[in-house]
């Protein structure tokens, strides 16, 4: 694919063996462009963070196992570089954000050290260079003007300004690739929108492409290029934007959005989905997903459904796409 | 201005440990069988004599007068003469302080040059050599008294295999083995705390940041994980080197050194009671000054305590 600087493809990952045998992640596909927010949504424990962890070379090996599959970053083949190969590439290439900034920061480090120890390592710059490249991070991450987060530590700050450090150390070596696992779900909602703004911003000025992880698709309607949607450790719908929020197709990605609160659906009953995620250790045969879905056939429980394309870029995994779907 | 009333809170807290403890061996020491006047006049003394000998180290008056008396004393930092030598409690002490604190930084610190590195080696290195190493390590430090391993610590060293002086003073060379002695068991605590405390940093989601930033696993381990790990530590060893100046006094006695140790028991035999009131009160001060001493460091390095 010309322009992608990240293809996942029939990622594999398993923990343990035999009985407690749990597949997390059953077989992915997925690319990020130079340049655009791809976002992959789904619930909780749908292996949204083992896939992540797996492409920053963060995974641990036990009890993960990586079963097949292969991980593009450029021209490079992921899986098969060295573990100091990977680290070099870790912060500098690709970089991640994590979900929970309070704990994800060293307690015992200030700020700026935080920032400045990568520049060193990564870019060799001297103490006073990597400084002043720390004061325009933060300038860039919207703390700017305000050099005293530099000798702070972080409690010393608020939970969306540590958020945003943390985004400052993801982007400090702009990396081609971040990575951000679920960077809103700690904050609160006037937090989120200021973090979501952030992130949009600093693509458009550092050109980097994003894979965006969340659970909540209303979050991702605002920022996304494309979305792909997760469900038991497989991408079961994914498409543009427009196609995920005006024409989904697949009844997973149809009740994730009929389960948005929204202004427009006032007064209509707010559907859940029932049922629950069933855990890596106990998918269901078949489809995972047709135990909890509206549209379940026998066929269903019988075999697992392919990605099939619906129009150029628009794709779902189900056996049921030409039924009717009514609310 | 905090830090000036966060001291000022602890010398008012350090005034009535002292008062208390003050009170507590003023009157144990008197309750307990024994009266200096005999010891001194010594036993065909007629009664006229131990009188006189009563008077003179004023054990005549009634006890509250005593206590008052002596509470005025210590109160300007004088601990009185000796009962039974008349030489003053203070000077004592000054000449023999500096063996005993010289043996308990000894101690501490072989403590923490032998803790220190095996337990975070323990911690990095989980179920290797070094980490069952350290623990059997830790578990005989912790079984094992000072003073038995002082014994044997002498036969070994100082008679089977004559490396060590037998006892007296006057060398690092003399004190090596007490320090040893008395460090070891520290050395244990202190090393199932780093242990401890090193895994748990490990596990925490802010090395992964570390990991996920690209830095090299050193710079992982020693420079995020221990950095955090070493902020308990830091207390624990304050903890303790204080404890280690009551390890000092017994292991003197095992090494027949001439410090605080010596002294004091002297000071008990003899039920010189100035002696012995005016060394646990300077034990008492000693102590409470490394335990302020490690409050402060503690909240030097953890950011997230700030005095108040
Ligand atoms: N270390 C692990 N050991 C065993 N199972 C794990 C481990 N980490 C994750 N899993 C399993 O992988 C599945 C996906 O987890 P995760 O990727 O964290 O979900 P998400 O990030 O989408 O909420 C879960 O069912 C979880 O139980
Ligand atoms: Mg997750």
């Amino acid at each position: 694919m010309n322009g992608s600087i990240l293809e996942i493809k029939d990622l594999k990952i398993s923990f343990g063996t035999g009985e407690k045998k749990a597949s997390a992640v059953r077989g992915i596909d997925l690319d990020v462009m130079k340049g655009e927010i791809h976002s992959l949504v789904g619930e909780s424990g749908s292996g949204k963070t083992v896939t992540s962890t797996c492409v920053m070379g963060l995974l641990p090996e036990p009890p993960a196992i990586i079963e097949s599959g292969t991980i593009k970053y450029k021209d490079l083949e992921l899986l098969s570089l060295t573990a100091e190969e990977r680290r070099k590439t870790r912060g500098k290439e690709i970089a991640m954000v994590f979900q929970e900034p309070s704990k994800y920061l060293n307690p015992a480090m200030k700020v700026g050290e935080q920032i400045t120890e990568m520049l060193r390592l990564h870019l060799g710059m001297n103490h006073s260079e990597a400084l002043k490249r720390a004061i325009e991070i933060l300038d860039l991450v919207g703390l700017g003007g305000n050099t005293r987060v530099l000798s702070s530590y972080p409690h010393e700050l608020s939970g969306g300004m540590k958020q945003r450090v943390m985004i400052g150390i993801a982007i400090c070596c702009n990396p081609s690739l971040l990575i951000a696992d679920e960077p809103t779900t700690a904050l609160d909602v006037t937090l989120q929108l200021q973090i979501l703004k952030l992130i949009m911003k600093l693509r458009r000025k550092l050109g980097m492409g994003i894979l965006f992880i969340s659970h909540d698709l209303a979050v991702v309607h605002d920022i996304s290029d494309r979305v792909s949607v997760i469900y038991a450790g497989r991408i079961v719908e994914s498409g543009s934007r427009a196609d995920i929020f005006e024409s989904p197709r697949h009844p997973y990605t149809r009740l994730l959005l009929a389960s948005i609160p929204d202004a427009a659906k006032r007064g209509r009953k707010l559907a859940a989905i029932s049922g629950r995620v069933p855990d890596a250790e106990h998918f269901p045969p078949g489809c995972a997903f047709h135990p909890r879905c509206p549209l379940a056939e026998d066929g269903c429980s019988q075999a697992q459904p392919e990605m099939e394309k619906i129009r150029e870029g628009h794709s779902a995994a189900c056996f049921c796409l030409s039924k009717e779907w009514t609310e | 201005m905090k830090f000036l009333l966060f001291v000022l809170k602890r010398l008012l807290r350090l005034v009535l440990t002292v008062l208390i403890i003050s009170t507590i061996i003023f009157f144990v020491i008197r309750v307990i069988p024994g009266d200096p006047a005999l010891v001194i006049a010594g036993v065909d003394a007629s009664e006229e004599e131990i009188d006189a000998v009563r008077a003179r180290i004023g054990t005549d008056v009634p006890l509250g007068e005593q206590y008052v008396s002596w509470l005025g004393d210590i109160a300007r930092f004088d601990f009185g003469e000796s009962m039974i030598s008349g030489e003053s409690v203070n000077k004592l002490i000054y000449e023999r302080f500096p063996l005993t604190i010289t043996l308990a930084f000894m101690g501490i610190i072989l403590g923490i040059v032998i803790a220190i590195p095996l337990g975070v080696l323990s911690a990095v290195k989980r179920w290797s050599f070094w980490d069952y190493f350290g623990m059997v390590f830790s578990q005989i430090g912790m079984a094992v008294p000072s003073f038995w391993l002082g014994i044997i610590l002498l036969l070994l060293f100082a008679v089977r295999f004559p490396i060590f002086p037998l006892f007296g003073i006057g060398s690092l060379k003399h004190l090596i083995l007490p320090a040893f002695s008395l460090g070891f068991a520290r050395a244990a605590v202190i090393l199932r705390l780093t242990r401890a405390s090193m895994v748990e940093e490990l596990s925490k989601e802010y090395v992964i940041t570390a990991r996920a930033k690209g830095l090299t696993e050193t710079m992982v381990k020693y420079k995020h994980a221990l950095r955090n790990a070493l902020i308990p530590v830091v207390t624990i060893t304050g903890i303790q080197f204080g404890y280690m100046l009551g390890g000092a006094i017994i292991i003197e006695q095992v090494f027949s050194l001439p410090g605080l140790g010596r002294l004091f028991l002297y000071g008990i035999y003899q039920r010189d009671f100035t002696l012995v009131q005016g060394g646990v009160i300077f034990i008492a001060v000693v102590f409470s000054l490394v335990n302020f001493l490690v409050d402060v460091l503690y909240s030097v390095i953890n950011p997230r305590i700030r005095i108040s």
